[in-house]
């Protein structure tokens, strides 16, 4: 018996050692570049980024991208998931394409959808061909608040929605059937079975992946930097031009901290809002 | 105090080697130690093209500005030293002015060399001596389709144009051509911070630090509006204006000579390069500097002088463009043979750096690492200003106090166009 625990602990190792070295060691690094001047500690790092001009767009830009993106996705996902649900063949294939797009690095992704929207891209390309433009547009402008934000939109939804996606499959494959047959004979539609059965039940997974999706979009970067350059600046977008091009490691950990702040707050705030009892739980 | 103890084993370890380079059978090749053409294959054109042709042995190296530093200082130490003669950018000899031997000999026995005289005036580092003489150039220049040079403004020389011509020229191209045909590198990799400091400030302030918030500065910026109006919005995704050039979605561009040199080589017919416009205060331009000279701990001095005239020659001149792709400081004819972005970038940057009202603004020297978070003020500036109309005099009164803080945090002292300063250099 003992020398079980044993070896469950010893198994555990490997993984806590890994999280410690390239997680905890990394995060205390950055709290403490953040936090400190000369080993005292300070808010001067948070002081100059706010009052760079760019914190303010950056903040406001992220803020807008979120709130745009997860709400869309989730629609997007749990009608998806429902199709899925209700194919009889070729399911595995379907939900596998559908997926292929977690499979590109948000980087690639923007070039892509670059590929597409840029002066000299496809739908340029093919608004001139039916007429409906003449010249090229160029619809990426700094000026063009919207188009910027609707590219980064897209390009998020085309590449992320598939990760909320296998979640919610995967919590609606563990609703007992019966569930939806009971309504069902008592007369319920569709909708009805949608949002009284399905949705109440599918709350742990729902949980899981908003988590997961807001977290992950307010740290949006590569797909912003490919289709915006610096014409929307983001949060991390900031981060990596301190780290990189400014050469100031303290200010880059201030917004690391800063994205940190969010994250920790938003799932605190999902995990309140679709709290699960424990005899809820499938 | 370990930072220390490193140099400390660097140096004694550099001073071993070159002892033993000085005593060994290399006793009278000179060292030429340098931070340019430091790839391998530049290094080796340098050898095999530049040098060999002197006649006298040369050991050339190249290398980071770091360990090129770190012997050179720990040489003037020791007040002894194996390096015959040191290459490298204006900024790095300004830190050696009191240890490199008067050259003026040197600049005086070239006879019908023409060497440029903007820039043996910055060789000599403020002072009357020739501290270094110059070697090599690049610097950043206009180009232009030649389908815009029929919309010139009258009267205009496209080789000695003003920002007021530029304007209108610009005007003209957006209303006869059906959009804006000017673009500029505003992209998060484009040099836009080089246009801001070396061009628009010294041609429009005479300054590029010290008048950054002057009466002047804000009707420079004025000015800038009314370009920006004629200039291709999507400029703010521009980092290499070769690309666009060769896209044809603008006409006319400012960008670095190796930034443009892509469209030339393609299709050498269709642009033409020419000298960056002049304001109020002449014609501001940033020219990338190397020099050559000789620390005053050199051996063989005599033969590193004959060195040094070596290089200054038109001929070598040649072969160092062919070596680095760097450009001749003398007065020389290109030969046939080289790429067309050779052949017509030299003779813009010639009339460029050679203009009456040429007014160069060096690069930044002495800022160490706070290199980025200058030219984000100038960036900054232009992106407050121009693409969120934020009002001219805060943007600069507030862009002018963090430019302040970064100069009195690294201390540097004023460089061209701004006068010579004791202290870090003062921002009005």
């Amino acid at each position: 018996m003992k020398s079980q625990r044993t070896l469950a602990y010893l198994l555990l190792l490997p993984s806590t050692l890994f999280l410690l070295a390239f997680f905890v060691v990394p995060f205390i690094q950055v709290a403490w570049l953040g936090l400190t001047v000369e080993g005292q500690p300070t808010f001067q790092h948070f002081q100059t980024l706010s009052a760079d001009w760019k914190f303010g767009p950056a903040m406001k830009n992220t803020f807008m991208l979120v709130g745009i993106l997860v709400p869309l996705q989730v629609i997007f996902a749990l009608a998806m998931a429902q199709m899925v649900a209700k194919l009889e063949r070729a399911r595995d294939i379907i939900l596998y394409i559908w997926t292929i797009p977690l499979g590109v690095s948000d980087l690639a992704a923007g070039l892509i959808w670059l590929a597409i929207l840029e002066q000299t891209g496809f739908l340029n390309s093919f608004l001139n061909a039916v007429g409906l433009i003449k010249g090229q547009v160029n619809w990426l402008q700094y000026g063009n608040m919207w188009a910027l934000l609707t590219a980064v939109v897209l390009a998020e939804i085309w590449r992320s929605t598939a990760l909320m996606l296998v979640i919610l499959v995967a919590g609606m494959g563990l609703i007992p059937k019966e569930y939806a047959e009971a309504a069902e004979v008592f007369g319920a539609g569709p909708w009805k079975r949608f949002f009284k059965v399905t949705l109440p039940l599918l709350k742990p997974s729902l949980q899981t992946a908003l988590i997961l999706r807001t977290i992950l979009a307010f740290e949006v970067f590569g797909v912003a930097a490919a289709l915006t350059g610096t014409n929307l600046p983001v949060l991390l977008g900031e981060t990596f031009n301190w780290q990189f091009n400014l050469q100031d490691r303290s200010v880059a950990s201030a917004y690391a901290l800063i994205v940190l702040a969010i994250s920790v707050a938003f799932t605190l705030v999902f995990l309140r809002v679709l709290r699960v009892r424990s005899e809820q739980r499938a | 105090m370990k930072l220390n103890r490193l140099a400390g084993v660097v140096s004694a370890v550099a001073l071993t080697v070159g002892a033993f380079a000085a005593g060994g059978a290399q006793a009278q090749s000179l060292l030429f130690w340098s931070t340019q053409a430091t790839p391998l294959e530049e290094g080796q054109k340098m050898r095999d093209l530049v040098l060999k042709p002197f006649g006298s042995p040369v050991e050339f190296q190249s290398m980071d500005a770091g360990p090129f530093n770190t012997r050179i200082k720990a040489e003037l130490q020791a007040n002894k030293g194996t390096i015959a003669v040191i290459g490298g950018l204006h900024g790095e000899f300004t830190v050696y002015d009191k240890n490199l031997v008067d050259l003026s000999d040197v600049a005086k026995g070239l006879g019908d060399v023409k060497v440029n005289e903007t820039f043996a005036k910055l060789g000599k580092l403020g002072g009357e001596q020739q501290k270094y003489m110059p070697w090599m150039q690049a610097t950043y220049l206009m180009a232009a389709n030649k389908k815009a040079l029929e919309y010139l403004p009258a009267g205009a020389d496209v080789n000695a144009l003003t920002y007021d011509q530029l304007i209108a020229w610009g005007k003209t191209l957006k209303e006869k051509t059906g959009g804006p045909k000017i673009g500029i590198p505003a992209g998060p990799r484009g040099l836009l911070a080089r246009f801001v400091q070396g061009y628009l400030y010294p041609s429009f302030t005479d300054s590029m630090v010290t008048k950054f918030r002057s009466a002047e500065a804000e009707k420079m910026w004025g000015t800038m509006k009314t370009l920006w109006a004629e200039t291709n919005p999507a400029s703010t995704s521009y980092n290499f204006m070769q690309e666009a050039l060769l896209t044809d979605e603008v006409w006319v561009v400012w960008d670095h000579a190796a930034r443009l040199q892509e469209a030339f080589n393609t299709r050498p017919d269709d642009f033409i390069a020419f000298p960056a416009p002049a304001g109020p205060t002449g014609r501001g331009f940033m020219p990338v500097i190397a020099g050559i000279g000789i620390p005053s701990t050199a051996p063989d001095q005599a033969n590193a002088k004959k060195l040094i005239a070596h290089l200054m020659q038109p001929k070598t001149q040649v072969e160092t463009l062919r070596a680095t792709g760097f450009f001749p400081v003398v007065d020389v004819q290109i030969p046939d043979d080289v790429q067309p972005s050779v052949k017509i970038e030299a003779a813009a940057i010639a009339k460029q750096s050679s203009a009456k009202d040429a007014k160069p603004g060096l690069l930044p020297v002495g800022l160490g690492d706070q290199g980025g978070q200058f030219n984000k003020v100038y960036t900054d500036t232009f992106q407050r200003i121009l693409l969120a109309n934020h009002p001219i005099r805060e943007v600069l009164d507030s862009q002018g106090a963090q430019l302040k803080a970064i100069l009195e945090k690294t201390g540097a002292p004023c460089w061209a166009p701004d006068k010579p300063s004791t202290g870090a250099c003062p921002v009005e």
